[in-house]
């Protein structure tokens, strides 16, 4: 497994892991995000949801730092000394069909500090294997990135952004593309990832049948917090039911 | 060069009996590593007209630098191309356009000027067709030397940054998150491709110089299964079929270029036949 320090769920379930403070971001003249105002705890699952073009995107770019905003974006790593690390999942359906980049190749692009185009030392494609286990993907490893599943994509994905382990992990609408049972799967693997390894995920959805299951808290987002908490409280709320033209408490 | 001369007397080909031919082959000896590991990039970054509208560019820059009297327009030709490279990286990141129509913008645009200055004052056209054909044979071991250097360069180049461009160009978001700095990256890899551009074109010509650097890759591509594979086949489809186009070219009179690229173009068609099995 990937040699990490087991701190149990909830170690620093008071410390604010991630604060998002009166952010706004405009394009021009059109502001798409408006004085939000977001809190995350270390352990916790955040689930970000909205209409489409409601600006999740943005927001997850801009916690990234690959977008211009004003307000503040602070982290805490809950009195860890360590640098602060971002684990990112970004949405899936992006790679070529026809790209020769194997799934061992994008670790070595993104972690090996010899070039990819070399023979690849057996203890890097150990590594590679380790991280894979954990996402239940070994058999992927030497497949073309453009020739999986979106489950499977999503999952290599994923144990890409836990090496080096991050302290929060982003995901881009990870459920998309993804069936029930891969849904399911992913879930399941997420809510293990955070017990054992501790850290906070903020992750984009339009599935909201699974939100009760595994989320602990739901931002719902349209320019502005619309609404937050719950996932009870969110789905069953007035601004809920308005944002997506439905009556109140559908997608249970 | 004497131990290279030396070399190629000692190999029993009738072609090599000439001075210019050991140099072509020297040449295509270097081109070949050059354009195969160029090549890999141009087509994973979806880049293959951009190569195109370099060489457009670095065309204007020699028939600038003629008409300004310089003894050697290829360096002014160089400058521009990097000049023409930096702005278009500029633009790209900063308009809403999508990539081919920049490349068209600028492509369309640099030939244009190349034409209009080559033309100016009832110029003749034709002082240029060298830089349109390409001609390997007139090669001076000068020249060599300097692709030489361009070549290792561009090798130690490679092992630094290509790891990152594979991920810029996969996926730029992915890259950016993981402390990729994309644009710089960016940068760098297209002043590469527009030094080595700039420097082949009078010997490889305008017409061709693009397929040379968008065909290794695109042959290789169909059958390579990861990074390894592709950057291998590329490199040896750019030699092999360099080496089969010059000596042809020797025997039937024909452009170098010109054949080396139809080598390819069989290569090509090779690979697509067998990519059914491989994937």
């Amino acid at each position: 497994m990937i040699p990490l320090k087991h701190h149990g769920h909830g170690s620093c379930e008071d410390s604010c892991c991630l604060k998002i403070t009166d952010l706004c971001v405009s394009f021009g003249t059109e502001e798409v995000l408006k004085d939000i105002n977001l809190h995350m705890h270390c352990g916790q699952i955040v689930a970000l949801i909205g209409p489409n073009g409601a600006g999740k995107s943005t927001l997850i770019r801009s916690i990234l730092g690959q977008q211009e905003y004003t307000g503040s974006i602070t982290f805490s790593t809950g009195g860890h000394s360590q640098k602060l690390r971002i684990g990112y999942v970004p949405q899936s359906p992006t790679f070529d069909r026809g790209d020769p980049v194997s799934v061992l190749d994008l670790f070595c692009c993104c972690n090996a500090s010899r070039p990819a185009f070399l023979p690849v030392p057996k203890k890097f494609r150990r590594r590679v294997l380790e991280c894979l286990q954990a996402v239940h993907g070994e058999a992927l490893i030497d497949k073309r990135v453009g020739n999986l599943s979106g489950g499977e994509l999503q999952r290599v994905l994923l144990a890409l952004a836990l090496d080096p382990m991050p302290n929060i992990l982003i995901l881009d609408e990870p459920l998309s593309g993804v069936d029930v049972e891969g849904m399911e799967l992913l879930m399941d693997m997420l809510d293990e990832i955070r017990q054992k390894f501790d850290l906070s995920i903020l992750m984009t959805t339009h599935d909201f049948s699974m939100l009760d299951r595994y989320v602990d808290k739901v931002v719902l987002l349209n320019s502005r917090v619309l609404c937050s908490g719950s996932p009870r409280e969110v789905l069953c709320s007035e601004a809920f039911a308005q944002a997506f033209h439905m009556g109140g408490g559908a997608g249970q | 060069m004497k131990l290279w001369y030396a070399l190629c007397d000692w190999l029993p080909f009738a072609f090599l009996h000439f001075d210019f031919m050991k140099n072509a082959l020297l040449v295509v000896l270097i081109l070949g590593p050059l354009f195969g590991i160029l090549s890999t990039m141009i087509v994973t970054g979806k880049m293959s007209f951009f190569s195109d509208a370099l060489g457009h560019s670095a065309f204007t820059g020699i028939a600038i630098g003629v008409l300004c009297g310089f003894a050697a327009p290829t360096w002014c030709a160089v400058v521009l191309s990097v000049f023409f490279a930096l702005l278009f990286t500029f633009v790209r990141s900063r308009s809403n356009l999508s990539g081919d129509t920049v490349i068209g913008v600028f492509s369309s645009t640099a030939v244009a000027l190349g034409i209009f200055i080559a033309t100016l004052q009832g110029g003749s056209f034709t002082s240029f067709n060298t830089y349109l054909i390409g001609d390997i044979l007139s090669v001076q071991p000068g020249e060599i030397l300097l692709l030489a250097i361009v070549l290792a360069l561009v090798l130690v180049l490679w092992c630094f940054i290509s790891s990152k461009l594979v991920l810029t160009a996969i996926h730029p978001q992915l890259a950016s998150s993981r402390g990729v700095p994309v644009r710089l990256h960016e940068s760098i890899f297209t002043v590469a491709i527009a030094v080595v551009v700039t420097l082949a074109i009078s010997r490889v010509g305008l017409m061709v110089i693009n397929s040379l650097l968008v065909l290794p890759a695109a042959g290789a591509r169909n059958v390579s299964k990861n990074l390894r594979q592709y950057t291998l086949l590329s490199v040896l489809a750019a030699l092999v079929c360099g080496i089969a186009g010059l000596v042809t070219s020797y025997y039937l009179s024909c452009s170098a270029g010109a054949t080396i690229c139809l080598y390819l173009a069989v290569f090509f068609a090779l690979t697509f036949g067998l990519r059914k099995r491989t994937a």
